[in-house]
């Protein structure tokens, strides 16, 4: 890759020439371009975690999206109240793709949209009344939810509703846990304010209410992995294998009860560290359980990862680890075998959540592909901080880009393909750029694990190297004469 | 190529044992219901008592067949050309409206917001907008720019007029860029009343300001316009197009979003395709009919139409069947009038032919239905038609008027008897009405397939949104050619269903 600094920096202004001089000094302060200082210190200036600029065009979404679309909707236990107009649960209804054992409606709700669909006089008399009832035709439809969400949309926050005393009022009378989330999509400046607010009200409602029938020296909780087309499934399967046992999963896949005792796990394992690091934290701070960070994309880390993990327990654990890991490199080689010369040296432009941006990154390394440029939707600076250390020098590194801006970068850098979400997709589509939906691993997965991997690996090829790209671009009078 | 056969993704993968085991293990931490209650629970969720409860809610509200105004809107601005719709409020909304659209249509959706928090909430939205409007005018130079409002901006009130007022003083906006905007809250109607809102507003703005302006040419204006609502079939254009060609009138389509819905992939992205022309619409102001394919989703438009134009209009229900198509043509050439072009004869022939050859799978089956208003007219008489039943129809955005209509309809016909029309009703609603009275076909959208899983019932895809087939909405299912498009589809359902539940001597060849 390009090293070239200088140039990388006048054509990133270039871009952003065209904005107007106030929206042209904020974006500026977004971008940075790493180097060896950035790699080896551990600081950088970047801003992040800021309010977008309006009528950008911003890939963000809203603190609901955080809290209901990513943290709390896959509970699949309980009923999660989209509680407002109608929208923001029709949209967000079924498309995380976040797995969830059970029958859908009876005893697992999460690809599901249950919302209070508020009208006119909602929003003028309020709409506690009606939370209420609610809450009462929930226990009769569904009688075995074994609680309920309140996910907040914009007008709850707005029209003065007490939905805590709802809540109060409800879980003493239908006898379940009915949890309050303040999650309106006006709060903060993107998912990630609704991440936290849903994290407070996981401690403030659930987090050390139930204990673990009975505790062992290798008690562990899965944190922020939501079991995106079975990620967290296909992560548990090695923390288990090498003899550990998972007492949690937050949320993927998740249950009320395991938000419940998740503070009883000797070691919390946090793969999305921007959605829950909260968690951790406070479980750190209130009950002393220690926490550390894993990845589970590409070999490297994966391996990397579970020694890391092995490693705060005994020798068996690091037997078991070593051995696991020889059972399985020999698989991962043969991937690699296959992909790698297929993928070597394309170029790959990232802009996902708060995680993946950087955890994707050795994932692709091990296909032999290059990240030129990354960047976050809703990351913050203890992100950016720990995503300079993973690239080389000279990649762009970016927070929350227009439309505008990816589009121009992309083109310009020449990438080879572009990871982002659905909103991106078929602009990229339109310009030949081969592209991967990387919040719903484009309904495919899981990408986590070494089982993962080969998925990922076997759908980057097929992505990149699809005959299809070679279709656009030749005019038809060219054809001809072949 | 072996190895590439090893590798397993969800579908298979978690099939396996050393996986259905972690599942079972994990159970252990779950605190799970028991196999009994869960059957039991099941089991009850499939009884009258059960469906008794379902339908006395009054305030759950569990799968609604409805989205938000607001994201009509944003079809309704995209049906102009090289204009951006605008988002007055909480950006989380803009992200889902060019989610939603794009998982339907598969291609990108150009929306902004103006990004309101909670200072917005406190001081009101104005500097937002003002920002947004330059900030949007500077990067994706927009034409026109369409402004909607999401919850957020309706409950604190915002005043758009006078916001875009002072984004023009301010100099933002030149004169000549036209902002028109729609308040569309969402917590009002669905998302063909935010459709109709936009496109109204869009209409009378730009002839409001066309009004005196001596360029407007008086004289040339295309004798009929068409108005297709929110449609998410771009095939129904195409359709349209074609069969207005036969006839050689001149139209203009007010709100063809089926440019920017079906864009060519050819090396670059510009934006903007297609779109009715800004400049059409004051001439349209001056034809003689105005003839829509949709009537509940674009109540309003229609209303200043006839009102404010003066003009003679005509609106009937997504004309699906030959009845329907035949009274299409017909108006046609009403309105402009020229006769009813030989071409259509023939494909008409053509199309009830091809009913004939099917009916025999078709005559009895009983329906059930869900979708927009004017979908559901057209597929009812589209049923009625080949000798099918339509019992369950669902409308979960149907007004009353809606419903008497829909009634009328299938009064009009013995395979009607049976159908009963259920307003402001879910697919909730749907799965105890396909559970206690089955039916042999499902048609709806995608989000139809969770009941009719349950009910063990295929679904034939046909609505908004479909996400989990590709390109049904570039067919047409409207005119003649539709009609074939929407008969092959449910016959070919048909078929399959024999196949696949037929004993093993009728696995027949021949169907």
């Amino acid at each position: 890759m390009s090293t070239d600094l200088g140039g990388k920096q006048s054509l990133i202004d270039d871009i952003l020439e065209a904005y107007p001089d106030k929206a042209r000094k904020d974006r500026s302060r977004h971008y940075e371009i790493n180097d060896e200082n950035l790699i080896n210190c551990g600081k950088c200036a970047i801003k992040s975690n800021m309010k977008s600029r309006p009528g950008v065009m911003t890939v963000r979404g809203c603190a609901y999206a955080g809290s209901k679309g990513v943290v709390w909707g896959p509970i699949k236990d309980m009923v999660h109240i989209s509680h407002g107009p109608v929208g923001c649960g029709q949209y967000s209804w079924g498309t995380r793709r976040n797995y969830a054992g059970g029958a859908l409606g009876i005893d697992n709700f999460t690809a599901m949209q249950i919302t209070s669909d508020f009208q006119e006089k909602d929003i003028v008399f309020g709409g506690d009344k009606k939370l209420e009832e609610i809450c009462r035709e929930i226990k009769e439809m569904f009688p075995l939810a074994k609680g309920i969400s309140i996910q907040s949309e914009c007008p709850v926050g707005l029209i003065g509703d007490d939905i805590e005393a709802v809540a109060k009022k409800m879980s003493a009378e239908i006898g379940i846990p009915i949890i309050p989330v303040r999650c309106e999509g006006f709060r903060g400046v993107s998912q990630s304010l609704g991440h936290h607010i849903a994290n407070d009200a996981i401690r403030d409602f659930l987090m050390g209410r139930r204990e673990l029938e009975e505790s062992g020296p290798y008690d562990v909780s899965i944190i922020g992995d939501y079991n995106i087309g079975g990620d967290a499934w296909a992560s548990r399967i090695l923390l288990e294998e090498m003899g550990l046992r998972v007492v949690a999963q937050w949320s993927g896949d998740g249950s009320l009860n395991e938000l419940a005792i998740a503070h009883k796990s000797k070691l919390n394992l946090i793969h999305c560290f921007r959605s829950m690091n909260y968690m951790c934290t406070t479980m750190e701070r209130e009950y002393g359980v220690p926490w550390m960070e894993y990845n589970f994309f590409g070999p490297t880390k994966t391996i990397e990862s579970l020694r890391a993990i092995a490693d705060r327990f005994d020798d068996q654990i690091r037997d078991n680890c070593e051995k696991m890991i020889a059972k399985y490199q020999v698989q991962m080689d043969a991937i690699i075998r296959k992909y790698r010369p297929r993928l070597e040296g394309k170029k790959v432009m990232l802009l996902i959540g708060g995680l993946r941006p950087r955890h994707t990154i050795g994932a692709y390394e091990d296909l032999g592909m290059e990240i030129v440029a990354a960047g976050y939707e809703f990351g913050h600076k203890d992100d950016y901080v720990r995503t300079f250390p993973e690239l080389k020098e000279g990649t762009i590194i970016y927070d929350d880009p227009s439309a505008y801006e990816l589009e121009e970068l992309a083109q310009k850098l020449g990438v080879d393909l572009m990871g982002a979400g659905v909103k991106e997709k078929y602009v990229y589509h339109k310009m030949g750029i081969p592209f991967r939906q990387m919040h719903s691993w484009d309904y495919s997965g899981p990408y986590h694990g070494f089982d993962g991997f080969k998925v990922f690996a076997k759908d980057m090829d097929m992505t990149v190297n699809s005959p299809v790209w070679k279709l656009l671009g030749h005019p038809q009078e060219e054809a001809v004469g072949v | 190529m072996s190895v590439e056969r090893e590798i397993q993704d969800f579908n298979d993968l978690f099939q396996k044992e050393e996986y259905k085991e972690l599942l079972e293990r994990k159970k252990t931490f779950e605190a799970p219901c028991t196999q009994a209650e869960v059957e039991e629970a099941a089991a009850y969720s499939r009884t009258d008592a059960y469906k008794d409860k379902n339908f006395a809610r009054s305030s759950l509200v569990v799968n609604p067949a409805k989205a938000c105004q607001p994201l009509g809107a944003v079809m309704a601005a995209l049906g102009f050309e090289k204009t951006l719709p605008f988002l007055h409020g909480s950006q989380g909304c803009t992200a889902y409206f060019r989610s939603h659209l794009s998982r339907h249509f598969k291609e990108p959706v150009p929306a902004v917001s103006s990004s309101m928090t909670e200072d917005g909430a406190v001081f009101g939205g104005m500097r937002n907008l003002i920002e947004g409007l330059e900030n949007s005018m500077a990067l994706y130079k927009p034409e026109m720019i369409a402004v909607s409002t999401t919850c957020m901006a309706e409950v604190i009130g915002d005043d758009l007029n006078a916001f875009i007022e002072t984004a023009r003083q301010e100099g933002v906006i030149a004169k000549d860029v036209p902002v028109p905007y729609a308040n569309t809250p969402s917590f009002v109607g669905s998302h063909i009343t935010g459709y109709d809102a936009m496109l109204k507003s869009i209409l009378s703005y730009l002839y409001d300001r066309s009004e005196g302006d001596p360029n407007v040419p008086k004289a040339d204006s295309p004798p009929l316009n068409v108005l297709l609502g929110f449609e998410p079939y771009t095939g129904n254009f195409a359709e349209l197009r074609r069969v207005l060609g036969f006839f050689g009138s001149g139209y203009t389509i007010l709100g063809d979003h089926s440019g920017n819905f079906d864009s060519p992939a050819a090396g670059e992205y510009g934006y903007y395709y297609g779109g009715t022309k800004l400049s059409d619409v004051p001439r349209a102001a001056k034809a003689q009919g105005t003839l829509s394919l949709q009537k509940y989703a674009v109540k309003k438009s229609l209303e200043y139409i006839e009102s404010g134009w003066g003009q003679r209009v005509v609106s009937m229900p997504t004309p699906i069947g030959i009845a329907a198509t035949d009274r299409l043509i017909r108006e046609i050439s009403r309105l402009t009038g020229l006769e009813v072009p030989k071409e259509l004869a023939n494909e008409r022939g053509r199309i009830v032919d091809a009913m004939t050859d099917s009916h025999n799978y078709l005559h009895g089956k009983r329906v059930a239905m869900a979708g927009d208003p004017d979908l559901l007219l057209g597929l009812i008489g589209f049923c009625l038609e080949v000798g099918m039943e339509p019992v369950h129809i669902v409308c979960t955005n149907g007004d009353k008027e809606f419903q008497q209509e829909a009634e009328q309809l299938l009064a009009s016909s013995p395979y009607g008897e049976e159908g009963t029309v259920h307003i402001g009703r879910d697919l909730w609603h749907m799965r105890s009405l396909l559970i206690s009275d089955p039916v042999d076909l499902a048609i709806g959208s995608s989000h139809l397939k969770y009941a009719a899983k349950d009910a063990d019932i295929p679904l034939v895809r046909l609505g908004f949104p479909v996400f989990d087939r590709h390109h049904m909405h570039r067919y047409p299912i409207i005119g003649y050619q539709g009609t074939l498009n929407v008969l092959c589809l449910i016959v070919n359902t048909v078929l399959q269903q024999l196949d696949d539940r037929a004993p093993e001597y009728g696995f027949d060849l021949v169907r």
